[in-house]
């Protein structure tokens, strides 16, 4: 029995605090994102497939004091696979990727993804160096992995198995421009 | 030319510090060797080595989102893998500086680089980017920090040229 994806999404940043920075990656996870409450601390990605990751560990190294989350689908995070050994030479602290994996491609039709035939992402994690790597397939997980995203002191990785179907899609602001501007305007960064 | 044509790196690294930039997202190249070196030995810059350019543009991106200023250094041949990741700087106007040091363009001795290489300014123009062509060791640094400005003052989109002239030939057997 997997997990639901919005409500994982709704575990994951239920009482999240203004020190989360929350980065979805393009398609689902943006509309769970958006799902679970707008917020100008989240960086919606319409674009940029494989880039969340980066994105990431961009804004974590700029931000030390503050918790990065980047939240994004296994079609999404096999695109920059390459940026998990990237994040595994550095291993910011306040770091954490977690991928929401249903093994199909949503957005395009559900056709078959990687991580379906076998490939397994929490052993390409462990095997980039992340210590703290998480496989979430129940409620008992997620809220293990909910806690210790409150907590964060280490880089983490996290895969949490999720049902593959389709909630109905809850847009967020497209401007990217703008979802700049708030974001920043939002933690303090001068323009 | 100064009697110092051979620091240029050195002053390209200066010009970067005076910039404010704080995160240099890089893949290994021997035209940047001695940049890439500076900027790993520097406590107030984040070095991170990418495994493919695009994570640079992506990196770049989330440094602006938290308040502070990266550059990407590459080669020629990174700019082609880099190119629908250049929408997200464009779609979002994030400043994004590049230094690419060019191959295939003067003496070069691997056809495999000429493709990419003979159409890095195209691409660039393409992608909305503004760019500043260095040919010469005195000219880098002022370059260099026009970009700078011109990058940060406005949330553009630029790349620093450096020709492989500048650079000089790979030797290929030692």
């Amino acid at each position: 029995m997997s997990l639901e994806r919005r409500d994982a999404m709704a575990a994951l940043l239920a009482g999240r605090g203004d020190d989360l920075l929350l980065v979805p990656g393009l398609g689902s996870t943006t509309w769970d994102a958006m799902a679970a409450g707008d917020n100008d601390r989240n960086f919606y990605l319409w674009g940029a497939m494989g880039g969340a990751t980066m994105i990431g560990l961009g804004l974590a190294l700029a931000q030390p004091k503050r918790r990065v989350a980047v939240i994004t689908g296994d079609g999404e995070m096999l695109m920059g696979l390459g940026s998990l050994a990237t994040i595994g030479i550095r291993q910011p602290r306040n770091l954490a990727v977690i991928v929401f994996d249903n093994g199909v491609y949503g957005e395009t039709g559900m056709q078959p993804s990687h991580t379906q035939g076998g490939v397994d992402l929490i052993g390409v994690a462990e095997a980039c160096g992340i210590k703290q790597c998480l496989d979430v397939r129940d409620q008992e997980g997620l809220d293990d992995l909910a806690r210790r995203l409150k907590s964060l002191r280490e880089t983490l990785f996290a895969r949490i198995i999720i049902a593959a179907d389709e909630p109905l899609r809850v847009l967020p602001l497209r401007d990217g421009v703008a979802l700049k501007e708030r974001f920043r305007a939002a933690i303090g960064v001068k323009p | 030319m100064s009697a110092h044509a051979h620091d240029w790196p050195d002053r390209l690294f200066d010009t970067l510090k005076r910039g404010g930039i704080r995160q240099v997202g890089y893949v290994p190249d021997a035209g940047h060797a001695r940049l890439i070196e500076r900027c790993r030995a520097d406590d107030e810059i984040h070095d991170v080595a990418l495994t493919t350019e695009e994570e640079g543009i992506a990196l770049a991106a989330g440094a602006w989102l938290g308040g502070e200023r990266a550059a990407l250094l590459m080669q020629s041949s990174g700019l082609g893998n880099c190119i629908n990741m250049l929408s997200l700087a464009r779609t979002c106007r994030f400043p994004l500086l590049m230094l690419i040091t060019m191959r295939g363009e003067w003496e070069e001795f691997n056809p495999w680089q000429v493709p990419m290489g003979s159409i890095v300014d195209p691409v660039l123009k393409l992608c909305e980017a503004d760019i500043y062509r260095v040919r010469a060791p005195d000219e880098v640094a002022g370059a260099a920090e026009r970009a700078v400005q011109h990058v940060f003052g406005g949330e553009h989109i630029a790349a620093v040229i450096l020709s492989q002239e500048l650079i000089g030939k790979k030797v290929w057997t030692k």
